[in-house]
Formats: C-alpha cells, sequence, structure tokens
C-alpha cells in the first residue's frame, strides 16, 4: 500500500493517499466544508476545479493566506481548520460579494430551493446584504429553442466552460472581458444560435445557479392539456422513468414506469403512451441499415461506409453536422426514438382513427434538452406541423405534477396505453450509454444469423468509461463496435475516421456522461456521481423486468410493420422513420 | 560569422574594446581636460539617448543633426555618433554624453546640435548652458559622476545602459558580453547554478524567491522540451525598469536565457513581452538575430554541443499576465488568466512542459554575477537581500528616472540624494513602492533599509521597483483610489474576492471622495481588504488592497476628514470643493463668468460676481482665468 500521509483537520486525525485534496480528506472525516465552483462528477469525465469561487478556503497552519481545500493537496503533518473565525468571516464576506453581483429575485427565479448559491446562503446564516447597492454587472440573456441563458445570475464558477471544453470539447463557451465585467458567453459575446452549440445542456446541468436553464414548456403544455380541442399524446423516454423519482424524494435509481404512467393520465393526457415503443422501432430501422451495410461490405461493396453511427442522440447530430459535415453519410439515417413515435404517431395512429394530424399534440418527456431543439427541425414536420410538437424534460415533467397536487409517491401504477405503449427490454436500456448498441446487437444478431442469441446481455459495452470497445462474434463473423458517451470521446472517434483510422463496423454516441440517465433534462445530480451509475443500473434492472427483451420481438411493432410498415428500410419506412444531415459548419 | 570557442569570443572583445575605450572613464574622472579637436583629442564619441523616453522628445532627430553636422564640418572620421540606451535621468532628457571627458549634457534639443559640435567637439569649450545645473549649489555640473542623482547609484543590472549601442552586439562582447556564457558552457551546469545560488539573487518581479533554488527546481523535472521564459510583461503604472534594461542592454537578457537553459538543460527560450513596446521588441530582435550570426543562439553554441534558441511572444499588456501562470497561458493563446499553484510552471508550465520564468531585471544579472563571481555580487545589499535594485522613480520628485541602488539603500537616501527631494519645495508625504500591489509609506519609514523583507513588514513590497513620490498635494485616499481603479481594471475576473471584492472596494472609495462616505465604511473597507488579501487567488487579488491597508493605516486622518468633515486637505476631491469669489477682491471683470463652462458664475460688470455652488462642476477653470486671485477654494 502506498504510504498515508497524516494530517490534522479540525483537530481530528487524518490519514490519505498522497495527492488527496484537504476537501476529500476532510470529507473522509465527516467534515462537508463547502463548495461552489468545484464539482467532480466521479467515474465520468465531468470535473471544475479551477479553484475560483474561495468559498471552499480553509487555515492551513504555517501558511500565509487561506487555502482553496480543493486544489490544495494534503502534506504530511498538514494542521487544518475548516470553521476557525478567519475562514468563516472569509466565507461569508465571499459569499455576501456574489450575492452583491447577483439579481435578489430567488423567490421567481427557475432554480430557487435547487440553487447552490442559495443553499450557501442558507448554510452561511446570510440575513443581510452588506454590499447592496454596488453596481450589477450586465450581461446577455438568451432563450434558445433548448437552453435559456440568464447570465445575470452567472458566479462565475466556470463549470459549463469546463463541461463545454473539456467534456463536450465543443468549444462555445468561455470566459470573454475581465475583471468585474467578464462573462461566460460564446466568442464574441454570440448568441448561441449562431454558434456550434450543441445544446447538450450539460452546462445547464453543472450550473449551480440560475444563469443557464431548461427553456421552460410547462405553460404551453399545461394549456394544450386544457384545450378541449387537442389530443394530448404522452411519450416519456427510457431515462425519464429511473430518475423522475428524485424529484419526490424517492431513491436514486428507484424504478417508477407504473407511477409515471399513471401521473401522466392524472395530468389529463388523452394518450399515455411510451418513447420505448419508439425505441423499438428505432432498431428495427437502425437494425435493419447496420445489416444492410454490412452485406454490402462482406459482398467487396468498396464505398460502403462504415463504421455506421447511431444517430438518436440530438446533440450528437448536431455535433457532426457542425463538426463533421464531411462525414454526414457515416451515421445512421434512422431519426431518434422520440421522432420516429411522433411520425407514427402523426400518421398510423391518427389515420387509424381518422382524426387531423393538427388536432394532435405529440410531447415528447425527455430527460434532454437538445431535443426541444430537435423538435423545432424542419424536416421533422409536415406542413409545418411538427411530429412532436415540443419537448419537455424531466425536471418540467416533475413541475407539472407538483402543480397539479399529485402526490407522486403514493401514485399507484399503471400501464401505458395501447398500441403505442408496449416496448421491449431492449427499449428500456437506450437510456444508458451502450444500450442502443446493446439493443442493436440483440436484433442484428438474430435477424443476421437467423439463430437464437445464446445471451442477451452483451457487458462490455456498459459502464461509464469514456470510450468502449467489444468485439462480437456473429456466428463466425467479428463484429467490431465502440460505444462512446460525452462528445469530447466522440470527437476523438471521429478525428479517427476522418484519418481513415477508425477500425469498427458499428459505434454508438451520447453526447451525455453516462447516456441519457445524465441528460441535461434530469433532476439536478449536484456533482454526485452516485445518482448516475444508480439510474444506470435501474436502467438495467428495468430490462431485466420484462417478458420481452427484444425489439423484433415486440409485438406492436410486428403488427405495425404489417398493417402499415411493410418492412423495416421499405419504401413508407424510410419516409417515416428515416431522415437527412446538414452542413451546419459555421464560416 | 559563427564564434566557435571562447578564444575567438575574446577575440572579438579586445577589438570592440579598443573603440569602446574612449567611453571607458571610471578611473580617470577629474583628470580629464576638456576634449576638442583643436585641444588635439584624437578620437571623440557622442552618446545620444536611444530610450523611449528621450526619442520622444526627438533624440532621434538630434541623432539626425549631429551626423549632418559632422558631415559639413568634414570631421566624420574623428567623431562617432552612438545611439545608447537609457542614462536614466529621464528628467533631464534628452540626454547626450561626450566622450572621452564624460560631459553630461541635459534637455538636448536638435537646435542645440550646432554649437556642441562647433563649440565643445571642435573648440574645447563645453556649453555651459546644457549643463546639469545642481540645484544645491546652483552651479554647472559637466561631469556625471559628481551629480548626486548617480552619486549613490550602483549599476549593476544597468550596466551597459548608456553605455554601448544596443544594436551592436559587438559593444556587448566588448564589455565582457557573453564571457560568462562561454565560461559556464566549459563548466558543469550544476556548478554554474551553485554560483548562481551562491549569489544569493532573488526575483526581481516582485515576490523575492531566490533566482538560483528556481532555476534548481527546474532542473529536477526532467523532459525532453524545457522552456526558459522572461517575463517581460511589465505593467506597474510608472515603472519602466525592464523597458530600459530590454532597450539598451538586450545581449544581456539572451546571454542570460541561454545560460539559464544551460543550467536547466532546456533549449527553448521565450520573451514574453508587451506588444506596446516596440523599441524593446525591436532591439531585442536585433540582439537574436546578431547572437544567431555568431552562433550565440541557435546548434552546438560557441562550439559546445549545447543548442538553445530564443522566440518573442508578444502580449496585449494585461497587468495579471505578469504572473507567471497567466503569462504561461497567454503564451500558448489561452485568455490571461492565473491557475492555482502548485504545479509549478517548474513542473508544469508551458503547454505542460517544465517552464522556468525570470524577470527582465533578475536576468539582466545573471552574466555579471559569474563574470564578476557570486561573492562580489553577495557582498553588496543586505543579509538577505542581495546585489541591487533598479528603480523607477517618479511622481513629485525632482529627479524622475530610473536608479539602481544596492539593497539597503534608504527611502529618504533615494528621495534626497539621488531624487533631488520633493518637486517645488513641496512638504514630502508619502510614498508608493511596488505599485498597485505595494503600499504607502511614510516619513517614518523613510530610514528603512530597503530589502525584501523589511518592505514587506513596512506594509509595502518591493514589487517590481516603481516608486512614486507623493507631496502634500496629493489626496491619501485618492491615491487608494486610483491604485484600486488600476487593479479593478487589470483583475482578471477568475476569483471572486478580487472580481466584486476590489470593486466593491472602489465603490465604497468613491463614496468616500464624493462625501458620501460613513464612518461604517472605514470599517468595511478594512475588512473587505482583509479577506481579499487573505482569499484572492493570485498575487494580483493578494497584493491588491495593499494601498488601502496602509493609507487607512497611515493616514486615517485623511480618510476621518473626508467622511465626517467632507473636507480634502489636499483639494483633490472635486465633489468636496467649493469655489468662492472673494467679493472684496473681485473687479467684476466677467473673465471668469465668460470661462465658464457650466454657467455658474453670475455678477454685472464691475461689480463682485457670485458662484452658484449647485450649477458649479469645480473644474476649475475661472481660478485659472481670474487676475486678482479672488477665486478661492475651500
Amino acid at each position: 500500500m502506498e504510504k498515508q500521509i497524516k494530517l490534522t483537520i479540525d483537530k481530528r486525525p487524518v490519514s490519505v493517499a498522497p495527492g488527496t485534496s484537504i476537501l476529500d480528506a476532510a470529507k473522509s472525516v465527516g467534515i462537508a466544508i463547502p463548495t461552489l465552483c468545484h464539482i467532480d462528477l466521479k467515474g465520468t469525465c465531468v470535473k471544475n476545479n479551477p479553484a475560483s469561487c474561495r468559498i471552499c478556503v480553509v487555515e492551513v497552519e504555517g501558511r500565509r493566506n487561506l487555502a482553496p481545500s480543493c486544489a490544495t493537496m494534503c502534506t504530511e503533518g498538514m494542521v487544518v481548520w475548516t470553521n476557525s473565525a478567519r475562514v468563516v468571516r472569509a466565507r461569508k464576506t465571499i459569499a455576501e460579494l456574489m450575492l452583491s453581483d447577483h439579481p435578489n429575485d430567488c423567490l421567481t427565479c427557475p432554480k430557487c430551493s435547487d440553487c447552490e448559491l442559495q443553499r450557501l446562503v442558507m448554510r452561511f446564516n446570510i440575513r443581510e446584504m452588506p454590499f447592496q447597492g454596488g453596481e450589477q454587472s450586465t450581461r446577455k440573456k438568451e432563450v434558445t429553442a433548448a437552453i435559456s441563458r440568464n447570465m445575470d445570475k452567472c458566479i462565475l464558477c466556470r463549470r459549463c466552460e469546463s463541461v463545454c471544453n473539456n467534456v463536450q470539447s465543443v468549444g462555445v463557451l468561455g470566459a470573454i472581458r475581465r475583471g468585474f465585467d467578464t462573462t461566460i458567453a460564446p466568442t464574441f459575446d454570440r448568441m448561441f444560435k449562431d454558434t456550434d452549440c450543441t445544446y447538450c445542456g450539460q452546462c445547464v446541468a453543472v450550473c449551480p445557479t440560475g444563469a443557464l436553464t431548461e427553456r421552460d414548456n410547462t405553460d404551453r403544455l399545461l394549456e394544450d392539456l386544457n384545450n378541449p380541442d387537442k389530443i394530448v399524446i404522452a411519450q416519456p423516454a427510457p431515462a425519464v422513468r429511473v430518475a423522475i423519482g428524485e424529484e419526490f424524494g424517492m431513491e436514486p435509481g428507484t424504478i417508477a414506469t407504473g407511477k409515471l404512467a399513471t401521473a401522466l393520465h392524472f395530468l389529463g393526457f388523452t394518450k399515455v403512451f411510451d418513447t420505448d415503443f419508439g425505441a423499438d422501432l428505432t432498431i428495427m430501422e437502425e437494425g435493419a441499415e447496420i445489416i444492410h451495410r454490412l452485406k454490402a461490405f462482406l459482398a467487396g461493396d468498396k464505398n460502403v461506409k462504415l463504421p455506421i453511427m447511431t444517430s438518436c442522440c440530438p446533440a450528437w447530430v448536431n455535433f457532426f453536422e457542425h463538426n463533421y459535415p464531411d462525414l454526414l453519410d457515416y451515421p445512421s439515417s434512422a431519426k431518434s426514438p422520440a421522432q420516429m413515435f411522433g411520425a407514427i404517431a402523426k400518421t398510423w395512429w391518427c389515420e387509424k382513427r381518422g382524426i387531423d394530424r393538427e388536432k394532435v399534440v405529440v410531447v415528447s418527456i425527455m430527460p434532454c434538452l437538445a431535443k426541444k431543439y430537435e423538435c423545432e427541425r424542419e424536416e421533422f414536420s409536415v406542413d409545418g406541423n411538427p411530429d412532436v410538437d415540443y419537448s419537455i424534460s424531466t425536471r418540467e415533467l416533475a413541475r407539472l405534477i407538483k402543480r397539479a397536487n399529485i402526490d407522486f409517491k403514493a401514485l399507484p401504477d399503471s400501464d401505458f396505453d395501447t398500441p403505442m405503449g408496449e416496448s421491449s427490454g431492449a427499449a428500456a436500456i437506450f437510456g444508458a450509454s451502450g444500450g442502443v448498441m446493446e439493443a442493436a446487437l440483440r436484433t442484428v444478431y438474430e435477424v443476421f444469423t437467423g439463430k437464437m442469441l445464446p445471451k442477451l446481455e452483451f457487458t462490455q459495452v456498459r459502464g461509464f468509461e469514456g470510450i468502449k470497445e467489444a468485439v462480437i462474434d456473429i456466428d463466425g463473423f467479428p463484429l467490431k463496435v465502440c460505444v462512446a458517451h460525452t462528445l469530447s470521446n466522440a470527437r476523438i472517434l471521429m478525428d479517427r475516421l476522418r484519418k481513415g483510422e477508425l477500425d469498427y463496423h458499428v459505434v454508438e454516441v451520447m453526447a451525455c456522461p453516462g447516456g441519457c440517465i445524465g441528460g441535461a433534462g434530469q433532476p439536478y445530480h449536484h456533482g454526485h456521481a452516485e445518482i448516475l451509475q444508480a439510474r444506470a443500473a435501474a436502467v438495467y434492472r428495468e430490462d431485466e423486468g420484462k417478458a420481452i427483451r427484444m425489439s423484433h420481438k415486440n409485438p406492436d411493432i410486428i403488427k405495425l410493420y404489417e398493417d402499415f410498415l411493410g418492412d423495416p428500410l421499405g419504401e413508407r419506412s424510410e419516409e417515416l422513420l428515416h431522415t437527412h444531415y446538414f452542413n451546419k459548419q459555421i464560416q | 560569422m559563427k564564434i566557435k570557442s571562447a578564444d575567438a569570443l575574446d577575440g572579438i572583445r579586445r577589438k570592440a574594446a579598443k573603440a569602446l575605450s574612449v567611453r571607458e572613464t571610471s578611473k580617470r574622472v577629474g583628470a580629464m581636460k576638456t576634449s576638442g579637436l583643436e585641444q588635439g583629442t584624437p578620437h571623440i564619441q557622442i552618446l545620444c539617448c536611444g530610450g523611449t523616453g528621450c526619442k520622444a522628445s526627438e533624440s532621434a532627430k538630434i541623432v539626425e543633426n549631429f551626423h549632418a553636422s559632422l558631415q559639413a564640418h568634414g570631421i566624420t572620421d574623428k567623431v562617432d555618433v552612438v545611439v545608447t540606451g537609457c542614462f536614466g535621468f529621464c528628467e533631464k532628457g534628452p540626454i547626450v554624453k561626450i566622450m572621452p571627458d564624460n560631459t553630461f549634457y541635459t534637455s538636448v534639443r536638435p537646435v542645440d546640435v550646432e554649437e556642441i559640435v562647433t563649440s565643445h567637439i571642435i573648440g574645447g569649450n563645453k556649453v555651459e548652458r546644457l549643463l546639469y545645473l545642481d540645484p544645491g549649489n546652483g552651479r554647472h555640473i559637466s561631469d556625471s559622476k559628481h551629480m548626486n542623482f548617480y552619486r549613490k547609484q550602483m549599476r549593476v543590472a544597468l550596466r551597459n545602459c548608456g553605455v554601448i549601442d544596443p544594436e551592436n552586439i559587438d559593444e556587448y562582447i566588448g564589455r565582457y558580453g557573453y564571457r560568462a556564457l562561454a565560461e559556464s558552457l566549459q563548466r558543469d551546469s550544476q556548478e554554474v547554478l551553485d554560483d548562481i545560488k551562491a549569489s544569493g539573487l532573488r526575483g526581481r518581479g516582485g515576490a523575492g524567491f531566490p533566482t538560483g533554488t528556481k532555476w534548481e527546481i527546474a532542473r529536477k523535472f526532467k523532459a525532453k522540451d524545457k522552456y526558459v521564459v522572461c517575463n517581460a510583461d511589465e505593467g506597474d503604472p510608472g515603472a519602466f525598469m525592464d523597458r530600459s534594461i530590454m532597450e539598451g542592454d538586450p545581449n544581456s537578457i539572451v546571454e542570460a536565457m541561454t545560460i539559464c537553459g544551460y543550467c536547466i538543460e532546456a533549449h527553448h527560450g521565450l520573451i514574453y513581452i508587451r506588444a506596446e513596446y516596440p523599441l524593446a521588441v525591436e532591439r531585442l530582435r536585433i540582439a537574436i538575430a546578431q547572437a544567431r550570426e555568431y552562433g550565440l543562439l541557435g546548434k552546438n553554441i560557441l562550439g559546445s554541443k549545447f543548442d538553445f534558441d530564443i522566440e518573442i511572444r508578444y502580449g496585449a499588456g494585461a497587468f495579471v499576465c505578469g504572473e507567471e501562470t497567466a503569462l504561461i497561458h497567454s503564451m500558448e493563446g489561452k485568455r490571461g488568466e492565473p491557475t492555482l499553484k502548485p504545479p509549478f510552471p517548474a513542473e508544469a508550465g508551458y503547454m505542460g512542459k517544465p517552464t522556468n520564468v525570470n524577470n527582465v531585471e533578475t536576468l539582466a544579472n545573471i552574466p555579471v554575477i559569474l563574470t564578476r563571481g557570486p561573492k562580489w555580487f553577495s557582498a553588496i545589499g543586505t543579509e538577505k537581500s542581495k546585489g541591487t535594485k533598479v528603480f523607477a522613480l517618479a511622481g513629485k520628485i525632482n529627479n524622475v528616472g530610473l536608479i539602481e541602488v544596492p539593497m539597503g539603500t534608504t527611502l529618504r537616501e533615494i528621495i534626497y540624494d539621488i531624487g533631488g527631494g520633493v518637486k517645488n519645495g513641496k512638504k514630502f508625504k508619502a510614498v508608493q513602492t511596488g505599485g498597485p500591489s505595494g503600499g504607502c509609506l511614510t516619513e517614518k519609514h523613510l530610514d528603512i533599509p530597503i530589502d525584501y523583507e523589511s518592505l514587506t513588514a513596512a506594509g509595502s513590497m518591493m514589487g517590481s521597483g516603481g516608486m512614486i513620490v507623493m507631496d502634500e498635494d496629493d489626496c491619501m485616499v485618492s491615491v487608494a483610489k486610483f491604485y484600486l481603479e488600476f487593479t479593478v481594471g487589470e483583475s482578471c475576473g477568475k476569483c471572486t474576492p478580487c472580481r466584486i471584492g476590489n470593486k466593491r472596494m472602489l465603490e465604497i472609495l468613491t463614496r468616500i471622495t464624493e462625501g458620501k462616505g460613513e464612518m461604517a465604511d472605514l470599517d468595511k473597507l478594512q475588512e473587505l481588504a482583509t479577506v481579499i488579501k487573505d482569499s484572492a487567488l493570485c498575487g494580483l487579488g493578494q497584493t491588491s488592497p495593499n494601498p488601502v491597508l496602509s493609507t487607512l493605516a497611515n493616514f486615517r486622518d485623511e480618510y476621518v476628514e473626508h467622511v465626517r468633515a467632507h473636507k480634502c486637505r489636499a483639494k483633490k476631491c472635486k465633489a468636496l470643493l467649493t469655489y468662492t469669489i472673494e467679493p472684496q477682491r473681485c473687479k467684476g471683470c466677467s473673465a471668469c463668468l465668460k470661462s465658464c463652462p457650466a454657467q455658474a458664475i453670475m455678477g454685472e460688470s464691475r461689480k463682485p460676481h457670485v458662484i452658484n455652488p449647485y450649477v458649479c462642476i469645480r473644474c476649475g477653470m475661472c481660478v485659472s482665468r481670474c487676475h486678482f486671485g479672488a477665486i478661492s477654494v475651500i
């Protein structure tokens, strides 16, 4: 065992491995030093450690000034005070300074009660604003399709900047101007819409205050739900059901599928269907495309584009449209599950019932913010009527449930409506990184080989590792697959592809850490990686509990093809379930 | 032509030294007769200051006129014109020096050139009116050695400034330049490093970290690519030490960086300089090009196995980029923001590689330490601070300029002996050392021997060497406000205490200077300043409250006066001033009325006028227009 470092924190002896920060060392003996800019989503690459907010300062004996505990490493014999008068005074003053350059509208702030600054203010017992009346920095506000920016509320923790640059390699957010006028913004203070922003929303997921939030669609939804002329259809994504419970005090990783369906019924949705149905449909189409390309490849076609890449994640789609316009024919042309669902709902389902699509409002409930943008893409609409009218996030749904006086925890379970509510376990695992790959493999194996899959689980592609690789034996053919999450990992793959060095057949990419379970529309994780892990575990539990665990075995899917679509990649499927991509490079 | 050995270098030195011998006057001071061609002086050299200050006062034109005049008199073969670096006595620039008699002409204008040539160069008669007038006895002093400004100085880092042509590497070599490098390359690099350690040299950028130790740490981190960085981002308001060294003696920086590279086993040098120093950039560029031509940079330097080369990187002039981690980020093309240390640049610096960052003045000391030996250097100065320090003397002082004194010299010696005392016979009030990071020291601090520790103990700091003298007309609250305005403008915005805290302090100070302050504000200032000092991320933030803390400590009565009596004794805080016309003195000429931009003055012709205090904007225009001294300011 490596030599341990011994030190004292608040009179308590602590023994830690070399390279441990004072913050972590203190945590190990039950001392929770307050932090603000610091975030370390352990096990993922989400980390922000600029030591800039100075909230976590502590007194180290023999040191001239206070030390930021998040970035100061323990040394042998160190004597640390986390709660001395000097520290408490500095910490409080720093928080007061933050408040002096922060709007005073907590009551109406979207982050109220979930705001990390607010929590600190309560914790430090700040009861008045000693520096109030000073100049406030005025910064840009913007509401995009997905993200709402109110940078007046920014406390410059730089978490969003770290995530946008280091985790997503999108590089849109950074500090501009200096001193008191410093703002986190795109270059030249551009609007998000004029940048390479993918709307992944990870900046929102880590923002401690109300500076970056989702665009709120709840009022719009309430209006539609109360409009007797509208038929409102809900479709919640796989990752929503394993996270929404957190908003109601349930343990992270609680599977709340039944309660979710009940809540949606209670909210007044005409039909409560399931995006999982769309996920199964995606596997049918994408699986067929994989097989199609593989067969061409095996037949010696030199022009076949391999690897084929998944296209479910709207932020990932934006990412390659912006950054890799030369590689647009590698990703699968299959639409995302939510969009497939919308396309089928507004054709097949409407036609069967003789309903005009204009009357139907399809609302997707997503762990994602980029889905809001996806809904607005022109190619996903017919004569201006979108296939999915709009999307709300897990958090927005939770707010609606609370607003509708529904006691979520006490709800009985119920089922989704038919026919678009039936789904397989393969669809359930779409919520975790590697899930789409695993779901596809289950179907591709059986369809490609015509044989029974001996073991359903492909654990090689599960987990939080940034880039996962596996070789799957498909009846003698070694299928090389790769799964990446976060866009910086996607960039590594795409750069290799551009150089002709990407030797895989199938690649899955999800923009958010851990996949959709770590999506930007999910309940805030506040830096607790255990929450993401619990959600991922729940996704796989959900799969295990399903009677049907392969997409092509979903009876409603089979029926849809028989009734309406014909074959995967058939004429109608191509028309409704496939899309094309655009060069969105910013000159 | 590449110089391949120490001997070959010495050959060049000997040749150049001959030309330079006319300028070596130290041993013959006093015995020297006035030079003049008619007196039989075989060779005369005219040294013209080519520093930025003198250039701004047309020194280039002076040089041009000298050339034309010498041409016209047909004496170009006997008289040389040399453009040198800064002489330091900027107050009296442009400076022209005649050698070998060491005549020091001050405030020379282009029209004076002809007289100097005919009267002095040819006729051997000094031009009296251009000589320095000793304010003490009213006598002209011809030889700078006898001037108080120079008498107490000891020029080590500035040894070549004002002596050699900075654009001619031969002249640098002629003064034993590159000898330290040549000798170092023949020694074990650890030994050379030990000499630097033994000299006791400490960083001249402000913090005073021992240079040898810094090099040793950088040496320990092994990597293929390592970097030597020269920090030439001089940003203190009123400081121009580094600029003068680079303009006057650029080769010393090139040589020192190469030696540092040899000691820490680095092969890349980078000079980070603000683009607003065009002359320094140009001279460094010339020095680097000439050094490359001689093989003093590049592969196999002086025939050894050591390779080293230098690149210049430009900064946009942000004060915070003088902080080494911010400087490195700026060089990397990133935002100039500091990051927490450790890791120190020695471990992970430029591009994540081991990097050693030294300030210009620190580097300028290196060659001379090695040629004259660490013992010689460590004999100068105080116990903990060795050697000399360059200061930029400015403010309300008679002799504004650049000076270099041994550590341990007192502020009194600098201000009164070298600086010639406070301007216009006013009363000394304070001196700010260390620029915006330093503090205001008062009369009671004047006899402290200056070194890193003593200045810090007095509530200020050495800083890079800015020294601004203030007199009774300076309002100390305004002074603190001035420096805080600077740091608020220069804060990078990364950490909360500096970004918002300094802004709030500035707001409080502004309130006080506007007569809107409260006594509680003084406690608030003290409290905020203490927290910022204790919790800011980098040196800029940690030292930014110093001007406030030191003025609060030393001039609290002035603060109180502003708050309680709404009075600014220095009459600097406009909002606290009242302009009134004394009716007995006013003749009713209406000169003030006509000049008032705010139309605040009323009155009939030939009758006493009055000022409406509510309209008056306190611009002072009326005071300057009144012929009768009838307007008083309280």
